[in-house]
């Protein structure tokens, strides 16, 4: 515990300290963000032709089973990005999240009621602005539950890549042990453990903005 | 060509045999991969057939264990292994801790997401509290019990990788060996190895559980996974709820 407050004494450590957060911020969540994107488009090509939503999740399946230390180390060989280029670590988690939402996101679609998409079309939506309006705001809670999950690994996941040259809280553990040092160890847990808190609060907020009749009932 | 360069690398006889060999380094990814999931399901099978049966602790342990789902891997690796002062004990207890909220997660939502109707059924036949869970809840259990130990070894298998950055010789040594003398044949050879093992293991484990899950009971594929992780996020209570 004293060394912990030794380590925080220092202001120029404080700085570097905020910076490695905001950078494992932008790591974990551009992919969170990118691939809710990528997840939705892909779902709804699984929910309108059945061969690619086996496809799909089938590749899924096997992307969530790589090791991320071996998923970053493969993906600058097959795209010819720089081995220690933040991007690999960006694009790998961007699969990882893409892979885990987009089978949920299929079958959210699949279970909208053909009654509710019919009235839709009645009162004169056309395909896109009914996609919008109505199918994908009854995919948020599922969406999100998957979001939540996704958010939880990729924040414990960016630090991984400290091993391959990233930065972010990461570099704490790989400092620390160098120097066989504790307090910056014990400090990127605690902080990464505190950011994973903060996020995930942030999307139950935002998911009871986007659906809030999910909310009726509870108290 | 990279790719060229790793199937060089993979295919170099030096690599095939003496101490440092790949053969030698599966072995011990293995040994460390079996202690560890076997560890952690003496802890986690017990706790989350007892939670999932009396419903005593469900909201704590399922707080809980999301909390354990944030931990750096690298962080609880590096501080366990100082802690401990070196070692393969102090990696071994961080891959412990590691695959405990899976499997966890799996015991405690397969056995609580027992129709209660089957429950009921079962009572309603005179069967006590043990006979209840060994011979209704646990079978119908089996099948998020089975994806939970799954998703347990994916964790552990990949942790193990990142672990040989503290110096145990697993299957992560030639990768990162290769990334510090910028050999990236070997880098690359090392994480398509780290791959393929990881792969495989889940395909047996996946052979594994279609023998014992009992027929009638079967998932589809994609279910499993996700079933265990969205049940778990789907079981929290929402206020003051978080996975960390």
């Amino acid at each position: 515990m004293g060394e912990v407050v030794d380590y925080l004494s220092d202001a120029g450590t404080r700085a570097a300290l905020l910076d490695m957060l905001l950078e494992h911020v932008y790591l974990s969540l551009l992919p969170l963000v990118v691939s809710v994107v990528l997840a939705v488009l892909l779902g709804l090509l699984a929910h309108r032709l059945p061969w690619a939503k086996a496809a799909l999740a089938g590749t899924a399946n096997v992307l969530y089973t790589i090791p991320s230390l071996a998923l970053f180390a493969i993906i600058p060989a097959v795209i010819g990005t720089q081995v220690l280029d933040s991007a690999n670590v960006v694009i790998a988690l961007t699969l990882y999240t893409t892979a885990l939402l987009v089978r949920p996101v299929a079958d959210a679609l699949d279970a909208v009621p053909a009654h509710v998409t019919a009235a839709a079309t009645a009162m004169g939506f056309r395909p896109v602005r009914r996609f919008l309006a109505v199918e994908l705001p009854l995919a948020v809670p599922v969406l999100a539950a998957g979001v939540r999950v996704g958010s939880v690994s990729n924040i414990s996941l960016v630090s991984v890549g400290a091993l391959i040259g990233t930065g972010g809280l990461g570099v704490l553990f790989t400092d620390g042990f160098r120097q066989r040092y504790l307090a910056p160890i014990v400090i990127g847990i605690v902080l990464t453990l505190l950011l994973a808190l903060v996020v995930d609060l942030l999307l139950v907020w935002l998911r009871d903005r986007l659906a809030p009749w999910t909310l009726v009932g509870k108290p | 060509m990279i790719f060229a360069d790793a199937f060089a690398w993979l295919v170099d006889p030096v690599n095939w045999s003496g101490g440092r060999s790949i053969p030698v380094r599966v072995g011990v990814h293995l040994l460390y991969c079996l202690g560890a999931v076997l560890g952690a399901a003496a802890i986690a099978v017990p706790l989350g057939l007892f939670i999932g049966h009396t419903g005593r602790g469900g909201v704590l342990l399922v707080g809980g264990s999301n909390a354990l789902r944030a931990l750096p891997t690298l962080g609880l690796v590096t501080f366990l292994y100082l802690l401990m002062g070196g070692g393969p004990a102090g990696v071994l207890i961080a891959l412990v801790v590691l695959a405990v909220p899976p499997i966890l997660a799996g015991a405690y939502a397969g056995v609580q997401g027992v129709d209660r109707g089957v429950v009921d059924a079962a009572r309603g036949m005179g069967m006590t509290g043990a006979q209840r869970l060994w011979q209704v809840e646990v079978p119908n259990a089996l099948p998020l019990l089975v994806g939970g130990l799954r998703n347990a070894t994916l964790q552990v298998v990949a942790t193990a990788s990142v672990a040989a950055y503290v110096g145990v010789e697993t299957l992560g040594r030639p990768l990162l060996d290769g990334l510090r003398v910028l050999d990236y044949g070997q880098f690359v050879g090392g994480a398509v190895l780290i791959a393929l093992l990881a792969v495989l293991l889940d395909a047996l484990l996946a052979g594994v559980g279609r023998l014992v899950v009992p027929r009638g009971l079967r998932l589809s594929a994609g279910s499993r996974r996700r079933g265990v992780e969205l049940a778990a996020a789907a079981a929290q209570p929402d206020a003051g709820g978080s996975t960390a």
